[in-house]
């Protein structure tokens, strides 16, 4: 399966609110590409879209050239953290990757695998989901994501939570998940996490793309240095929002 | 789908709250027969001493049955047979409705009165009988259970009756006539009998039985001394009779003693044989499925067990991460019913084999006499326990998914499952809704519990209450299955369509 993202003019409509309006842009194997926008500009919808969980009214999605919906084993395809929050509060973080390997076809060596690659090795896991702290969650809800080895990774807000050492680390395991010739699209608020990440830039509003542009020519295009300052040149807001 | 059964099922397990309600279900189950069964006793006594309780004869199929008339027999030994003319059937039944003051005459609908061939005078012994009754014309029965219709109407000296009953090998014939020359077979009989039995004619009357609304509501029946007696003439055989009262108890009652007594009396070729009592099966003591009354309030907790795990899963947002890992919802739906209705099942299987059993035991040690159910039965009942919180639990997890919320689903499935199987048995409806509520809801499929049969040809207060529904086992367990299906196809619907 090839390693892409491909999201062509989706519109969804929720009630009387346009959430997504000819939302269309691909994402690249082999680097991060980031995800960013205002909130309401579509970025979750249009993950949610491509992952199968909300029907657009037009368009389509394709992960590595086909729906989401006909793959067998998704996970072992697209790997995604959507909301690290979504947990049963009784079952260890253990069972809740075991189970999910389960449908997958997958075993518990593969959850250990996991689980040590998400910084969650030891006891940890073995402690029930209700008291993980939101770092914790986050951590897990990343090793989810990689549990099937997916070439394609689709992650939501992933540093929510995370120290800054745990930033760190997340920014080195998302370069070097990149660098295996992954395609990793990643959506924030927070650009300057993804400073000397991210590779590419997809800029939503409003339900669509209004820039999808390489990191280094937007970058070498103005006077700007950080990302940040980039992106609100972009959307055309002032710099000192 | 071994995937699917296998992250469901460990979905499942690793909850120990959800383990736990399960596990619940199975005990709410086994507890309440179990201390009914522990509370309840029984004695009998003659006079002021205390006694063991007669035990009720037992049918050749194993049954516990009645039986009790007066006959009038010799032995029969090898191929032959008996003809008779029956010109006069009359009787008693005291105190009747509608003011049970009077004793009036007439006659019970199955009062019976006719010849029979049967291995010995026990009760409980093999028989076949050609009979005519009070209100259902000529009958074929046998061995208890078992009934054949013949031409309809009464008797009089005017418009007599004929029976013969033929023995040749192990088949006994029954056989009418209006005027002891054109016959017409009745029904016939494979028995297994000795070379030698007894041949004559009998008469009896089953109690009168009147069912009240009571003022709570639900019903009580009471049953009333009868007697029937017949006027035999043109007995084929010869010989020496002798009459005997099988079945017959101690004591009797005064209009026995003052007006009429049992038994045979002769004038020359006439016959007159007058008798009370039934030749039925016996539906008088606890039954294998007294120790299950804790089922309903199993399925309760069935219920909350079911609708937790689904409607955790919306609540928690969890319903999204099952739909990333099996996009196919419908699939993902039908492997947590399969999950959830194989673990209910094994609960309920494990209760029901813990208390109807022991319930029995504890009933026995009790100084109860048992009806016996066959081993199949027993089994069906077991089993059929499983497969009603199965079934529950698949339509109560449905009704889970299409309410996304737990106390809605729960109140559904309770009010949908439960509480018509309440109304039913224990409140104060009247017995036609009682057997709709049986006929029409999710609780029809509680039949399954049912050890006793039905009877058209014996006379008893056939209502839930009593522990007769008004489905067959398997067509009522049927019902359930088909709100659990639908149900569960709604969801699956439901699933398929919202955005998750």
């Amino acid at each position: 399966m090839r390693a892409t993202i491909e999201v062509i003019g989706l519109r969804k409509r929720f009630g009387p609110t346009l959430a997504l309006d000819g939302m269309s842009f691909t994402v690249e194997p082999g680097r991060v590409t980031a995800f960013v926008g205002p909130n309401g500009a579509g970025k979750s919808t249009t993950m949610r879209v491509v992952l199968g969980l909300d029907a657009a009214d037009e368009g389509r999605a394709l992960v590595g050239g086909r729906p989401y919906r006909t793959l067998r084993h998704p996970l072992r395809h697209v790997g995604a953290l959507l909301d690290a929050a979504a947990l049963q509060p009784g079952r260890t973080g253990r069972d809740h990757l075991l189970w999910l390997a389960h449908s997958q076809g997958l075993g518990a060596a593969r959850v250990d695998q996991v689980l040590d690659l998400a910084g969650l090795g030891g006891g940890v896991a073995r402690r029930r989901a209700g008291g993980y702290s939101l770092g914790m969650r986050q951590r897990l809800g990343l090793a989810a994501a990689l549990l099937g080895d997916p070439a394609v990774l689709m992650l939501d807000e992933p540093f929510n939570g995370l120290d800054p050492e745990g930033i760190g680390w997340l920014r080195e395991l998302l370069a070097g998940l990149a660098a295996e010739g992954r395609a990793v699209l990643v959506s924030s608020h927070l650009l300057s996490e993804l400073q000397h990440v991210a590779g590419h830039l997809v800029v939503a509003e409003r339900g669509r793309v209004v820039a999808d542009t390489s990191v280094a020519a937007l970058l070498a295009a103005g006077d700007r240095v950080t990302l940040e300052e980039a992106y609100l040149r972009l959307t055309g807001r002032r710099g000192d929002g | 789908m071994a995937e699917l059964l296998r992250a469901e099922w460990t979905k499942f397990r690793t909850v120990r709250g959800w383990v736990l309600t399960v596990v619940a279900a199975a005990l709410v189950t086994v507890v309440p027969g179990l201390l009914f069964a522990a509370g309840s006793h029984s004695s009998c006594s003659v006079g002021p001493i205390e006694v063991p309780c007669p035990t009720p004869p037992v049918g050749p199929d194993g049954g516990a049955v009645e039986d009790r008339f007066s006959f009038v027999h010799q032995a029969l030994t090898g191929d032959g047979g008996l003809t008779v003319r029956l010109t006069s059937m009359t009787g008693i039944i005291t105190y009747p409705p509608p003011d049970h003051d009077k004793i009036v005459p007439g006659l019970v609908p199955w009062a019976k009165a006719g010849i029979m061939v049967k291995d010995g005078t026990r009760p409980g012994a093999s028989y076949a009988a050609v009979l005519l009754t009070g209100g259902h014309g000529v009958r074929m029965q046998y061995d208890f259970t078992h009934d054949t219709a013949g031409r309809p109407g009464g008797v009089s000296r005017r418009s007599p009756r004929w029976l013969r009953l033929t023995r040749s090998g192990d088949r006994l014939t029954g056989y009418e006539s209006a005027d002891g020359r054109r016959w017409t077979e009745v029904g016939t009989a494979r028995l297994d009998l000795p070379d030698t039995v007894q041949i004559g004619m009998f008469a009896n009357s089953p109690g009168d039985l009147t069912v009240k609304q009571s003022e709570t509501g639900g019903s009580i029946g009471q049953k009333r001394f009868t007697q029937t007696t017949a006027v035999f003439d043109q007995v084929s055989r010869q010989g020496t009779w002798s009459g005997t009262e099988v079945g017959d108890g101690p004591g009797e009652t005064d209009w026995e003693r003052y007006h009429r007594a049992n038994g045979l009396v002769r004038s020359g070729g006439t016959f007159t044989v007058t008798g009370t009592g039934d030749i039925a099966p016996s539906r008088d003591g606890p039954v294998f499925e007294d120790g299950l009354r804790g089922v309903p309030f199993g399925l309760v907790v069935v219920v909350v067990a079911a609708v937790l795990p689904i409607a955790a899963e919306y609540r928690r947002g969890l319903i999204r991460t099952t739909v990333l890992a099996v996009p196919r919802r419908g699939r993902a739906l039908a492997a947590k019913a399969a999950v959830i209705g194989a673990v209910t099942f094994a609960a309920g299987l494990a209760a029901a084999a813990v208390t109807a059993p022991l319930g029995m035991s504890l009933l026995r040690a009790n100084g109860f006499v048992l009806l016996p159910a066959p081993l199949l039965t027993q089994v069906r009942v077991i089993a059929g326990v499983g497969a009603v919180f199965a079934l529950v639990a698949v339509f109560a997890l449905a009704l889970g998914a299409l309410f996304r919320r737990a106390a809605g689903a729960v109140v559904a499935a309770v009010a949908l499952v439960v509480l018509p199987y309440m109304l039913a048995v224990f409140s104060p409806v009247p017995d036609e809704v009682s057997r709709w509520l049986l006929r029409l809801t999710p609780a029809a499929g509680l039949a399954i519990q049912q050890s006793v049969q039905e009877y058209p040809q014996v006379l008893s207060h056939y209502t839930p209450g009593a522990g007769y529904y008004p489905l067959p086992p398997w067509a009522g367990l049927a019902v359930t299955a088909g709100y659990a299906g639908l149900a569960l196809a709604l969801a699956i619907r439901a699933v398929r369509r919202r955005d998750a």
